[in-house]
């Protein structure tokens, strides 16, 4: 494992230039541009403020501002998560040429996926900024948790990235079903709603390892307060112990690659 | 560091024909028997694309691997630099090792020949410096200036090739591992691309050489390795292990059982050598045939190939105004021809037939008959070499006997 990390140390500048390639790509011959990593957000935010206008219709309570901040900042770190389990699962079948032809450490691929989708998120957070600003949403010492979110978020990401680019290379059936798996997750997820709304079955939803982050997004912006730190511990774990075994499986299967594509 | 640079040591590699898996609920019995099992039988559908294959290259040296499509050559290539593992025996490479396999396989056809050129040295290794540093050189090697902030997609496939080229060429390993690169590009280029390698060589690196190009190889490398259908036929100095696989490529390409048979065709300059000519000298052909049962007015053509087959010139005894023989039973015929090799520099091919003098019947073929090479001094385009010589180039100003002005 330590020989392996080395050589992707020694490598990072292709990890570099491969994460610029995709960017570059992504935005060459787009009109709209940067806009693309905002749309995504976007439009979950907008469906998730019409599901929670329904809802409050029907309960008969109040919508509130507040429950906007709430869907956004659950929606943008979501979007980025989907994103990048997406590109990063395909990453492997998508560069048949590279794998097949030349020597370098692979799992620079899904990891570049990964680091491509970080500059959208980036600017999907700017905007996100704007609009908790705009909603007065105000700060709090809790603020200086959100890159620890995001730091678990980035290692869950890659760790399934990693094993489900291998997967996918081996068995193209994985590339649809994390298609139709990442359609329908949004439901299972808290993006729309808190967990809390389930009593005391928000526990099970709450295995789900994103679940905890998002939660404690909302917790640490939007209410300022203190994260549900064992549940977080929870997801870190998942994070890095799914993190190690993908590696490892990827590594182990790495040889086989060029011939199996 | 070693003496050694390479080594395989009895490297076998297996592969499946066709698809591996169908589907997912393969997947448990797949992933733990591969892992664990490296049986030296094969399966059904196995096949070996290398079979107990050694061989030791030394540092500085320049070694080529020749053979015939499909015969285990790129798969030697791909278990060096990692991409494959072989099923059994070891491989060693002492120090950092760069290939050139199809070049420009980092290319992205939407990037410019500028970032594609950032890319593809971070591909093959490079630090980002590094390729600051001889971006320069590699633009000029390419001499595709003009053409920089083009995207790919948009250039020829030469250019294409020759953008990855000067990439990779100017990567500095100790061992550079080349396949078949050179069969792009012009002549201009491809010289360019050996007289780079050449330097490479005298930098200390060595140098693995895969091509079709036998003249290549022949100029390129000390020692070559035949391969045939995965097996190691010969290692032996370059021209040696080169006419070997003349000699059993055009054994297979025979035509038999006709009446009349092409035992061989030579050709050899006054010197002796057999293989490598210089534009412009004299050599001579010899032909032998035999006849097997009696026959009629035989007449033998004498061909001239280039590479791609094509007929480049012809002759025959009858066309030189010799009167076609009559053969017995048994009798032997032999024709010499002299020729004058006014070829541009390449590799040729000899082709033989006898026939009834006024071509109602073909009696015997050997085509391709034999392989030689022609350098030359004189850098020209086109399959003839009619050894131009600049005689005056001289610049005017104004009112001069000239009527034209540069």
């Amino acid at each position: 494992m330590r020989a392996h990390l080395r050589e992707l140390m020694r490598y990072r500048e292709l990890l570099r230039s491969l994460t610029w390639r995709e960017i570059r790509i992504k935005y060459k011959q787009a009109i709209m541009g940067i806009l693309w990593a905002v749309l995504m957000p976007m439009l979950v935010v907008s469906a998730g403020i019409l599901v929670k206008y329904a809802a409050s219709r029907l309960a008969g309570t109040e919508f509130n501002t507040s429950q906007v901040a709430s869907i956004s900042v659950r929606a943008v770190p979501w979007a980025f998560f989907v994103a990048a389990l997406r590109f990063s699962t395909g990453s492997l079948i998508a560069n048949t040429n590279l794998v097949t032809r030349i020597y370098f450490p692979k799992e620079i691929f899904p990891l570049a996926s990964v680091g491509a989708q970080l500059l959208d998120f980036t600017v999907a957070s700017g905007v996100l900024l704007v609009l908790l600003t705009a909603l007065r949403v105000g700060v709090s010492i809790y603020l200086f948790w959100v890159p620890v979110l995001m730091l678990i978020l980035i290692l869950l990401v890659a760790g399934l990235g990693i094993f489900l680019s291998a997967a996918a290379l081996f068995f193209r059936d994985v590339k649809y079903l994390v298609e139709v798996f990442l359609t329908f997750a949004i439901f299972f997820t808290p993006v729309f709603y808190n967990v809390d709304l389930f009593g005391r079955w928000a526990k099970v939803l709450l295995i789900n390892p994103v679940a905890p982050i998002l939660e404690a997004m909302d917790a640490v912006i939007v209410s300022h307060q203190e994260p549900q730190l064992a549940w977080l511990a929870y997801s870190a774990g998942i994070a890095l112990v799914f993190l190690v075994a993908a590696y490892s499986f990827f590594k182990r299967s790495e040889p086989m690659f060029a011939e199996s594509i | 560091m070693s003496e050694i640079a390479l080594k395989m040591d009895g490297v076998s590699k297996k592969f499946r024909k066709g698809e591996i898996y169908d589907s997912l609920r393969d997947l448990i019995p797949a992933l733990t028997g591969k892992f664990l099992r490296r049986s030296d039988h094969l399966e059904k559908e196995e096949f070996w694309a290398l079979r107990d294959v050694s061989f030791e290259v030394k540092r500085g040296e320049a070694f080529g691997i020749i053979g015939p499509n499909g015969a285990g050559k790129s798969t030697i290539l791909k278990l060096l630099s990692g991409i494959f593992q072989p099923t059994s025996g070891s491989l060693s490479v002492n120090g950092t090792l760069s290939a050139l396999i199809e070049v420009g396989a980092g290319f992205h056809p939407d990037l410019t020949g500028r970032e594609n050129i950032y890319l593809n040295g971070a591909i093959l290794g490079m630090k980002r410096e590094e390729i600051q540093a001889k971006f320069d050189q590699i633009v000029e090697f390419s001499g595709l200036s003009e053409f920089l902030d083009t995207p790919v997609k948009r250039y020829s496939s030469g250019m294409y090739a020759r953008l990855g080229f000067s990439v990779a060429a100017h990567v500095d390993p100790d061992v550079l591992v080349v396949d078949e690169v050179l069969s792009v590009g012009d002549l201009v280029f491809q010289r360019r691309c050996l007289e780079r390698m050449s330097e490479i060589l005298t930098g200390g690196a060595t140098v693995l050489f895969v091509s079709h190009n036998l003249h290549a190889v022949a100029e390129l490398c000390s020692r070559s390795l035949l391969l045939d259908k995965g097996r190691v036929a010969m290692i032996d100095r370059s021209s040696a292990v080169i006419s070997e696989y003349l000699t059993r490529a055009s054994g297979a390409r025979r035509e038999r059982g006709g009446p009349v048979e092409i035992l061989s065709v030579d050709v050899r300059s006054e010197s002796g050598e057999t293989l490598r000519f210089q534009t412009g000298e004299t050599v001579f052909v010899e032909i032998e045939l035999v006849a097997h049962e009696a026959v009629s007015r035989v007449a033998v053509v004498l061909d001239v190939l280039g590479e791609d087959q094509y007929e480049l010139f012809s002759t025959s005894t009858e066309r030189l105004g010799e009167a076609p023989v009559d053969l017995q039973k048994d009798e032997h015929l032999r024709c010499r021809f002299q020729i004058d090799l006014l070829l541009a520099q390449g590799s040729y091919r000899l082709g033989a037939h006898a026939h009834r003098y006024d071509l109602e019947r073909s009696y015997d073929s050997l085509v391709p008959a034999c392989t030689f090479y022609v350098s030359s001094d004189i850098s020209v385009r086109g399959a003839v070499n009619c050894r131009p010589r600049l005689l005056e180039q001289t610049r005017f100003s104004g009112e001069s006997s000239s009527p034209r002005e540069n």
